[in-house]
């Protein structure tokens, strides 16, 4: 006799966690005061609740703030050892393993995605990315051959909602290892583990100034993209808000690099392991919710196994849960904010009204807080709005393509240029389309891989310049030809 | 005989396993996955030196696993060798408890046919309410796909009434599409459950390969509509790795497969481990193997 087997509740511990309801900033190397006259809430999206405040840094306290990275960076930071350097990244390396558990809870609560993914995937790749700058802070001389290394300055650094702590990975660990210092601007809706984050720098004793932290809406960010005292702008997020951060410094003397918006395409030829591919579906457009630039949003599969392909998904949907972040069985947490839910739905509207059909994973999904169902829409074509732009969300377009050229065509034609999948078990094809396809990242067999030593960026309109990897140190030093190794 | 080849992806298949793997099941849930593991379990002692003593007391163990509590489901089946199956069925008799033997000159199956056909109908004849025949692998392997066919269909006709699982031996089938194949194969000749492993050569049953089975298992039904069973049987020695194969059953072919008529395991020293997680879970206290009886 069958049973009926549902798996119990198995939340994750917040008793260990400890964080404050108020925050002010981060400026040379201590808290200042938080403001309640300029005051933003942060919520934790699985339940609508006021989860803690901010300050929002004004003109003059990103001033401070770009002031005491100048001050750090004279006085020592951008002159002194790389092996100095090294030691702050590799304590920071170490302090995140050690406090990864209370990291991961809290990524969970201030930004919706599920424990599984925050304890095993965001934090410990955040201490990876720590670690592997740390080694290269007393090695630059070899990652540019026959050229003089000197740091930029004052970098401003601009990160997303989607992944928090490990995007602040990304830009602080180069920047740092190359001698700069940082002003930092996390998401609005989630500061949470970057203000922890500034805990432990004061943990570890690194020196005021070379790390601030200032938190606001958009706003702060143009102060800190139009402060004449920044030698660098670091951004990623959206595409639009990227072309206005390249208009802001056209003209300035200053380096950038964009990491903007992605519309992946997700190639199964008819000879790939469809099983597995199936399983790479969930992995590059369910996970963290389809808030990944690099998603593989745009299925594209060869039309005699789009059938058995799209049976396949539907079943392994059913499998997914949909649930409190802090359920240690949960697959797909909430969405991150109001405004990501309504623009989620919006597009799947959009995609209803010119002519797709919607499948949607069926059963309960909790009604607290900000949730959204993982969504197949096919019966859309390359024009159809759904396919054009970035939806952001846990849904996927489906087309059917019948010849390797046309599924290259079909990949290329977008304005975006992040991320590409290809599946196929045939090995000489994986080298034939990958090198066609016009993308930073291809992933053959495989989807959404991240490792510090392997750099990521896009072409086209996805940004450009390149974050992990020795090419993840270019955008952080100027290089100049060193005279004497030449001759 | 030509068969179709499923491309199948191992990193990919791992990916999947690790995810299976990262469920974390407590609670009500757990002491139900506690409950079918017993309910599923195949105690089995295939040995040279099975003497009736021994078989004797492994039917005890399988009718009285543990005497402190009540409730205790029964296991599914005592597994033993031909020639001890009159025993078994003897001292079981009063028990919903079943004998499964295993046959075809278990367990290389390197002898004739007829031999083999013969070690069938001795241990049907026997009472044995299940057989557990092994499969051909160096026809298998050398690509003769037909004579592996022939032989389960054949033997399927001399189980008569007994339920056939085919051990396919997937350790030495050297890839998960072989695993894949050979599965396909025989569902296609008769096999009620597919089976990993002989449990006597390393590696036993692991989970990528059940993951392929459990696949191919589903594929099968989707185009047939049968329902075929499965089997892992050796390396499977806690509760853990244990619920992780539920898990996996029931994401991959969902809550119809789980139960003993569709799903087995093959094991001896996992009784205990699961029984001691059991009684935890009912009284709140950690158990040590000295309070469990050693068969």
């Amino acid at each position: 006799m069958p049973i009926h087997w549902e798996y119990a509740h198995a939340p994750e511990s917040t008793d260990h966690v400890q964080y404050e309801k108020q925050y002010g900033l981060f400026i040379d190397g201590a808290f200042t005061h938080y403001d309640p006259s300029k005051s933003f809430d942060s919520l934790n999206p699985a339940t609508r609740e006021l989860l803690y405040q901010c300050t929002q840094a004004d003109e003059k306290d990103v001033d401070a703030a770009v002031k005491a990275a100048r001050k750090a960076y004279e006085e020592h930071w951008g002159s002194g050892k790389g092996s100095t350097r090294g030691k702050y990244l590799y304590r920071i390396a170490r302090m995140l393993q050690e406090r990864a558990r209370e990291f991961a809870v809290l990524e969970s609560l201030d930004g919706g995605k599920p424990i599984r993914e925050s304890r095993d995937i965001d934090i410990p790749l955040a201490a990876a990315y720590f670690f592997y700058y740390a080694g290269w802070a007393d090695k630059l001389a070899y990652a540019f051959p026959a050229k003089k290394v000197t740091p930029l300055g004052v970098c401003g650094q601009i990160i997303p909602w989607n992944f928090p702590l490990l995007m602040l990975a990304w830009k602080i660990a180069p920047a740092l290892a190359c001698g700069n210092t940082v002003v930092l601007k996390p998401a609005e809706t989630t500061s949470l583990t970057a203000l922890k984050f500034c805990e432990l720098l004061q943990d570890i004793g690194l020196p005021n100034g070379v790390v601030n932290l200032i938190t606001g809406p958009g706003q702060t960010g143009e102060y800190l993209v139009n402060h004449d005292g920044i030698d660098k702008i670091a951004f990623t997020g959206s595409t639009g808000v990227g072309k206005k951060i390249q208009q802001s410094i056209a003209g300035r003397n200053i380096k950038s690099t964009l990491e903007l918006g992605g519309k992946g395409a997700y190639i199964i030829f008819e000879d790939a392991s469809l099983n597995e591919a199936v399983e790479g579906i969930v992995n590059a457009i369910f996970f963290n919710q389809g808030h990944v630039c690099c998603a593989g949003s745009r299925l594209l599969v060869q039309e005699g196994v789009a059938d058995r392909v799209i049976e396949l998904l539907k079943q392994r949907m059913a499998t997914l849960i949909v649930g409190d972040p802090l359920d240690k069985n949960t697959d797909v947490g909430a969405i991150n904010s109001q405004n990501q839910l309504n623009t989620i739905q919006r597009y799947v509207d959009i995609g209803l009204e010119e002519g797709a059909e919607c499948f949607q994973c069926e059963g309960n999904i909790p009604s607290s807080g900000f949730y959204f169902r993982p969504t197949l829409l096919t019966k859309v074509s390359q024009s159809s709005t759904v396919v054009q732009e970035e939806i952001f969300g846990p849904v996927l377009t489906v087309q059917t393509f019948r010849t390797t050229q046309e599924a290259i065509d079909k990949a290329n034609n977008t304005p975006y240029g992040l991320a590409n999948g290809i599946w196929t078990d045939k090995g000489s094809k994986i080298f034939h389309v990958g090198s066609q396809l016009r993308s930073g990242v291809v992933w053959s067999n495989t989807y959404n891989k991240f490792d510090p030593t392997s750099p990521f960026g896009g072409y086209k309109e996805s940004g450009k310049g390149r974050e992990g990897g020795v090419q993840g140190l270019a955008p952080y030093v100027h290089l100049e030809s060193n005279v004497e190794a030449e001759i | 005989m030509i068969l179709d080849r499923i491309p199948i992806d191992a990193i990919g298949v791992q990916e999947r396993v690790d995810r299976i793997c990262s469920r974390s099941i407590k609670k009500e849930s757990k002491l139900q996955a506690l409950d079918l593991a017993l309910r599923m379990m195949d105690l089995t002692t295939l040995e040279g030196s099975d003497s009736a003593g021994k078989v004797r007391q492994l039917c005890n163990k399988a009718m009285h696993p543990y005497t402190e509590l009540p409730n205790i489901p029964s296991v599914a089946a005592v597994c033993v060798y031909p020639n001890r199956v009159k025993l078994a069925k003897e001292i079981l008799k009063d028990s919903e408890i079943n004998v499964a033997s295993v046959a075809t000159a278990f367990p290389s199956g390197m002898s004739s046919l007829e031999i083999k056909l013969d070690d069938v109908r001795y241990a049907v004849e026997e009472g044995a309410d299940e057989i557990d025949m092994v499969i051909s692998r160096g026809a298998f392997l050398s690509g003769d796909y037909a004579l592996v066919y022939d032989e389960i269909a054949q033997i399927k006709e001399a189980c008569a009434h007994a339920h056939l699982k085919v051990i396919l031996e997937t350790g030495e089938l050297g890839s998960l599409e072989h695993v894949r194949m050979a599965s396909d194969l025989a569902m296609e000749a008769g096999a009620d459950f597919i089976k990993t492993s002989t449990g006597k050569i390393q590696p036993a049953a692991t989970m990528p390969v059940v993951l392929v089975m459990l696949q191919a298992i589903r594929d099968f039904h989707h185009k047939t509509g049968k329902t075929i069973g499965m089997k892992p049987a050796g390396g499977i020695r806690t509760s853990k790795q244990a619920i992780q194969y539920l898990v996996m059953v029931k994401e991959i072919l969902g809550e119809r497969w789980l139960t003993p008529d569709l799903f087995r395991f093959g094991a001896s020293s996992l009784a205990n481990d699961v029984l001691m997680q059991w009684v935890k879970e009912k009284t709140g206290r950690y158990q040590s193997l000295n309070y469990f009886s050693n068969d």
